[in-house]
């Protein structure tokens, strides 16, 4: 159990929790969207600057949450920039199994190095209570890109 | 269940016999992660007795059948099991009569009961509610959803930075417009533990009815609602040891008797044609459908088992605890304690560093400690100590300082973790 905690509380996840880069407000975002996780009252809000060619010049985001909610949204932010919505919605859906524990299959080339990166936080697959803190940043950034307000994990 | 024998004290001294306790309760020898159970979230709810476990399997393997209906032996039986609850719960609340305990499913519902029945009767448009700042969502919400429905006005009382709740503002708040005061008897997050008497007395001055939320007051002090002389107590069997499923609205008999039904169905009408339906008085009135058996057979040997125990000896154990753990607690560097009330049960509050609750609740699952992690219902309280979420520490009669000294050691390894 306690390696658990090691491998899910790793320095990197430690370090954007305390750190997290893009933690602002862009007043030329195209789109956002609040979520919001009601049993824990962790809430954040998803900013994002789509360019013409529907890829996302610019994410970031504003909330208050656990280290690895936090985390994630540091992670999301930095991995998205210059992708096309369309990519995002593919990586959100590998992400999401493997913070699942679920089988992610044959990873696509162009995804390996961020599937790489984002590895450190699929250590929440060990606490089930724990997925939705990894995952509500995706969940937003999902409802900012395709016109919803609001994502909650609930 | 029925021995009078009373353990005394609290576990500093040798006549509280918690290890006695504790063998009585089959979770608490768990081992979790490899550590012992070091269990303080019964504020959220507590661990169960073997006696009350074993009180509800003989209801549903001997004792069975449905209330209030058949005319045959076991049916008969589970109707006395059932009443004999109710008289159980009132002797334990000191109420005038076993006719003023209503089953419920939770506080939840009794408080919802009351928001209908009470509230669509007796309150109209530009009537007031107080409530206080420290109030679980259970009794935010329904008068909030009356308010909506029919233009009451709800008035908070604030608290102050250690969480007392504040008598003199209580005091200005109250006008001829007050119907009722609704406020908890021990808050769920603070530990604060309200002056209730005083709010009844200076609520009754006004003309304005009181309704008391006892979730966690009933727990750490018990009740006695003749000398309270509140017009409404709410409690819930799950926070006292006892099952889910089954909670407890006390009410002043006519009072009760002047309010509607708040749900139709069978066992709470005394006469149906298609043209007009009668009912039937208080608490049947309240109880429509099969109530919750076992779950009362639960809740009275629940009663039983503090009963024995002695509520004075538990709040005075858990005021032991209390003592034990707040300087235990605070000598951690960078725990604040949120919630210093001069007047406190056993429920400890806390922020440590920059640290979220909830990865404090998980790394110290790792050593085997359950606390509440959270915004405990109370998001309106949150905001007021300008804090997201605390971690929650709870006591019962059956914790010991060992769990502390663990949780303490515990807080220590997050700590280590996030250095």
């Amino acid at each position: 159990m306690e390696d658990d905690i090691r491998e899910l509380y790793q320095e990197v996840i430690l370090d954007h929790g305390k750190n997290p880069r893009n933690f602002r407000h862009p007043e030329d975002a195209t789109y956002e969207a609040d979520g919001n996780n009601p049993l824990c009252g962790d809430r954040l809000t998803v900013f994002v600057k789509v360019g013409g060619d529907e890829s996302i010049e610019d994410a970031a985001f504003e909330g208050r949450g656990c280290a690895i909610s936090v985390a994630s949204a540091s992670m999301m932010t930095d991995i998205v920039r210059g992708k096309k919505i369309i990519q995002v919605d593919a990586l959100f859906d590998t992400f999401h199994k493997m913070c699942m524990g679920e089988e992610i299959g044959e990873t696509p080339e162009e995804f390996k190095d961020d599937l790489d990166k984002l590895m450190v936080l699929s250590g929440v697959k060990q606490f089930p209570m724990r997925v939705k803190c990894a995952t509500l940043a995706w969940h937003t950034m999902n409802a900012a890109v395709h016109g919803k307000e609001a994502a909650s994990t609930e | 269940m029925t021995a009078t024998t009373t353990v005394m004290k609290s576990d500093t001294s040798n006549s509280y016999d918690v290890v006695a306790i504790r063998a009585d309760f089959p979770a608490l020898n768990l081992e979790i992660n490899g550590y012992p159970h070091a269990f303080l979230d019964s504020g959220a709810s507590a661990q169960k007795p073997n006696q009350v476990l074993e009180q509800m399997d003989q209801a549903y393997r001997f004792e069975y059948a449905n209330v209030h209906r058949g005319a045959y032996t076991l049916s008969q039986l589970a109707t006395d099991n059932y009443e004999n609850a109710r008289t159980a719960v009132a002797k334990f609340m000191n109420a005038k009569t076993p006719d003023e305990i209503i089953f419920t499913r939770n506080v939840t519902a009794a408080i919802n009961l009351v928001a209908h029945s009470y509230g669509r009767e007796f309150l109209k448009a530009g009537d007031e509610i107080i409530i206080s700042h420290m109030e679980h969502h259970a009794n935010i919400v329904p008068w909030q959803l009356l308010r909506d429905a029919i233009g009451i006005e709800l008035k908070v009382v604030p608290v102050d930075d250690a969480g007392n709740f504040l008598m003199a503002e209580f005091e200005q708040l109250l006008s001829s417009k007050t119907k009722l005061v609704a406020v908890t008897h021990v808050s769920n997050v603070l530990g604060t533990i309200v002056p209730i008497k005083d709010v009844v007395l200076l609520a009754h001055i006004h003309g304005a009815q009181v309704l008391i939320d006892g979730a966690q007051g009933i727990v750490h002090e018990g009740i006695d609602v003749q000398d309270l002389d509140a017009d409404f107590y709410a409690f819930t069997g799950h926070k006292l040891y006892g099952p889910t499923g089954i909670g407890v609205l006390w009410g002043k008999l006519d009072l009760l008797n002047k309010m509607p039904p708040y749900q139709g169905g069978g066992d709470m009408i005394e006469n149906v044609t298609f043209e007009k339906t009668t009912y039937r008085e208080a608490p049947a009135r309240f109880e429509a459908g099969t109530p919750p058996i076992v779950e009362a057979v639960g809740l009275a040997a629940a009663i039983d088992y503090v009963s024995d125990i002695g509520l004075t000896n538990i709040a005075a154990h858990e005021q032991s605890l209390l003592a034990y753990a707040t300087p235990a607690l605070s000598a951690i560097d960078g725990l604040t304690i949120i919630g210093q009330a001069d007047n406190k049960a056993g429920i400890i509050s806390f922020t440590l560093s920059d640290i979220h609750s909830h990865d404090i609740g998980t790394i110290i699952d790792a050593r085997g400690v359950a606390v509440r992690a959270g915004h405990h219902c109370a998001q309106p309280l949150m905001d007021r100590y300008g804090v997201a979420a605390t971690a929650r520490a709870s006591f019962g009669l059956y914790s010991n300082t060992q769990d502390i000294d663990q949780l303490v050691d515990a807080l220590n390894y997050v700590k280590e973790i996030f250095s």
